[in-house]
């Protein structure tokens, strides 16, 4: 039987992604030295609902930003049954001496953190590097590796699985936990 | 997308189009990858390559090597001319050898058509064909279709006349493969002697004289006078196949529109391109190069995708 439950609804992540935006602020001012970057593919949408918000909170100000696709920096080439196809990279921007803000949808291992971590110091030496995520799935991680910015902490168990819809895929903006069928 | 249909490249006959259009995604990345401050990725770091060169090459093979060390595969060389085949040793005895080092895949050129087909059967490994004989070299029909498409953003309803040698072309057949899937219109030009047989077979229509050709087309690829492979005269002298098929500026600034010129190299300066057309911005020489690492880079990429074993 498949078991799921919603996480987060439309009105609730876009709350949590304004909270999100105040929090970048705090930290980063107007980003005069800070560029957003999307981990491709999912991190992408979060990364455009974060400038669009970003630009209704703080308007005139244009905000660096770029996304980033890690297929060629991924460790399980060979331990795959899908292949590993790469998408069309859209980094415009320079990350030399730059704050960057990694923003993907959900931490899991953290490996692909890792990945899109060696993807952007390709282009040069960002300053620092943060990371910001929708959901933080705990205690399933590989690396040490922690974001600096939380929409919402979860605890799940290894079989369950976090799906993240958008409105620009799926129709819907929602957040789904989903027991997987041979549990 | 799904991943490509084949276990080898063995020539262009095999790929669908959307493996072609996979590969050229693929190397659309690559392309940026090699022009970023640091040009490597680590995706290979756990597979070895062994380049078997049996045919003399130095643009194919430096652009394999690059290929490979961008992606931090590690790599062996081999060349015929320094081996034991020149103590009477066999193909597969030679591969066999090379494979017992534990190598997962074979980048080889050899002057017998076939020879990677025979590998592909024969051994346990990816086998990348970089030219066999007057058969197939893939990868150079690939970075021809790419560099066309980088230019004109698409390669369906284009013109393409391949001038020159096609008898003895690998490159030509393989263009004409290549091209033909990615719905362009491909004529060849050349004198007859050194026009193959089974054009007709493959829908492809000849020109004897080469302005009416360039007249026809939007794209030229040259092809090299192979000197190499001349074993009987096909044509007088090379003073006169420059006179009849050689393309130099009058020739281009004769036709009423502006074509693009292509050559797999070396180019025979003053025989098929004149000096002053083969470093003109009409020829993209140079872009078909850079290309290449990225298109080199795509196939071993995506083949490595297909080994298993972890």
């Amino acid at each position: 039987m498949l078991e799921q439950k919603e996480i987060l609804n439309q009105q609730s992540i876009s709350l949590t992604i304004e909270r999100l935006c105040h929090e970048l602020i705090e930290a980063h001012n107007i980003f005069r030295n800070t560029v957003l970057i999307g981990v491709q593919p999912r991190g992408t949408y979060l990364n455009n609902r974060i400038l669009q918000k970003l630009n209704m909170i703080i308007p005139n100000n244009s905000i660096e930003s770029g996304n980033v696709d890690i297929s060629f920096h991924r460790d399980d080439l060979m331990r795959r049954d899908q292949p590993i196809l790469p998408e069309e990279m859209d980094m415009d921007v320079s990350v030399e001496g730059k704050d960057i803000v990694l923003i993907d949808d959900v931490l899991f291992t953290g490996r692909s953190i890792r990945s899109a971590i060696d993807a952007i110091i390709t282009f040069g030496r960002p300053k620092s590097i943060e990371l910001l995520t929708l959901i933080d799935r705990k205690f399933s991680r590989h690396l040490p590796i922690q974001p600096n910015y939380v929409g919402k902490t979860i605890n799940v168990m290894g079989s369950e699985k976090i799906i993240v819809e958008w409105k620009e895929t799926s129709g819907i903006d929602r957040v789904l936990m989903r027991k997987s069928e041979n549990e | 997308m799904s991943n490509l249909s084949v276990e080898h490249l063995l020539g262009i006959k095999h790929l669908t189009l959307s493996d072609i259009e996979l590969i050229f995604k693929t190397a659309d990345n690559f392309k940026k990858i090699i022009n970023q401050p640091i040009k490597k990725v680590p995706s290979l770091r756990d597979i070895t390559i062994a380049n078997l060169f049996f045919e003399d090459s130095t643009r194919t093979k430096l652009s394999f090597e690059l290929a490979e060390k961008r992606l931090s595969a590690d790599m062996i060389n081999f060349s015929s001319s320094s081996s034991s085949v020149k103590k009477g040793e066999t193909l597969l005895d030679t591969v066999n050898n090379i494979l017992a080092m534990k190598v997962d895949i074979i980048v080889i050129r050899h002057p017998n058509p076939g020879a990677s087909v025979f590998l592909s059967r024969n051994v346990d490994a990816k086998i990348v064909n970089a030219g066999d004989g007057t058969h197939e070299h893939p990868t150079q029909a690939l970075l021809d279709a790419y560099s066309i498409r980088e230019r004109y953003k698409n390669v369906k309803d284009k013109k393409i006349v391949i001038v020159g040698d096609i008898l003895h072309s690998r490159v030509a057949l393989s263009n004409i493969y290549c091209l033909q899937k990615l719905g362009a219109e491909v004529k060849v030009c050349g004198p007859s002697s050194l026009m193959p047989k089974y054009l007709d077979a493959l829908g492809v229509s000849h020109f004897s004289n080469l302005k009416e050709a360039l007249e026809w087309c939007d794209i030229a690829n040259v092809l090299r006078i192979q000197l190499e492979r001349q074993d009987v005269n096909y044509f007088p002298s090379l003073r006169e196949y420059s006179m009849v098929y050689g393309i130099d500026r009058t020739v281009l600034d004769s036709l009423d529109k502006e074509i693009t010129i292509l050559h797999p190299g070396p180019i025979n300066r003053g025989v098929e391109l004149s000096s002053d057309v083969a470093d003109s911005k009409h020829a993209i020489i140079l872009d078909q190069v850079e290309n290449g690492v990225a298109i080199r880079m795509a196939i071993l990429f995506l083949l490595a995708g297909k080994l298993k074993n972890i």
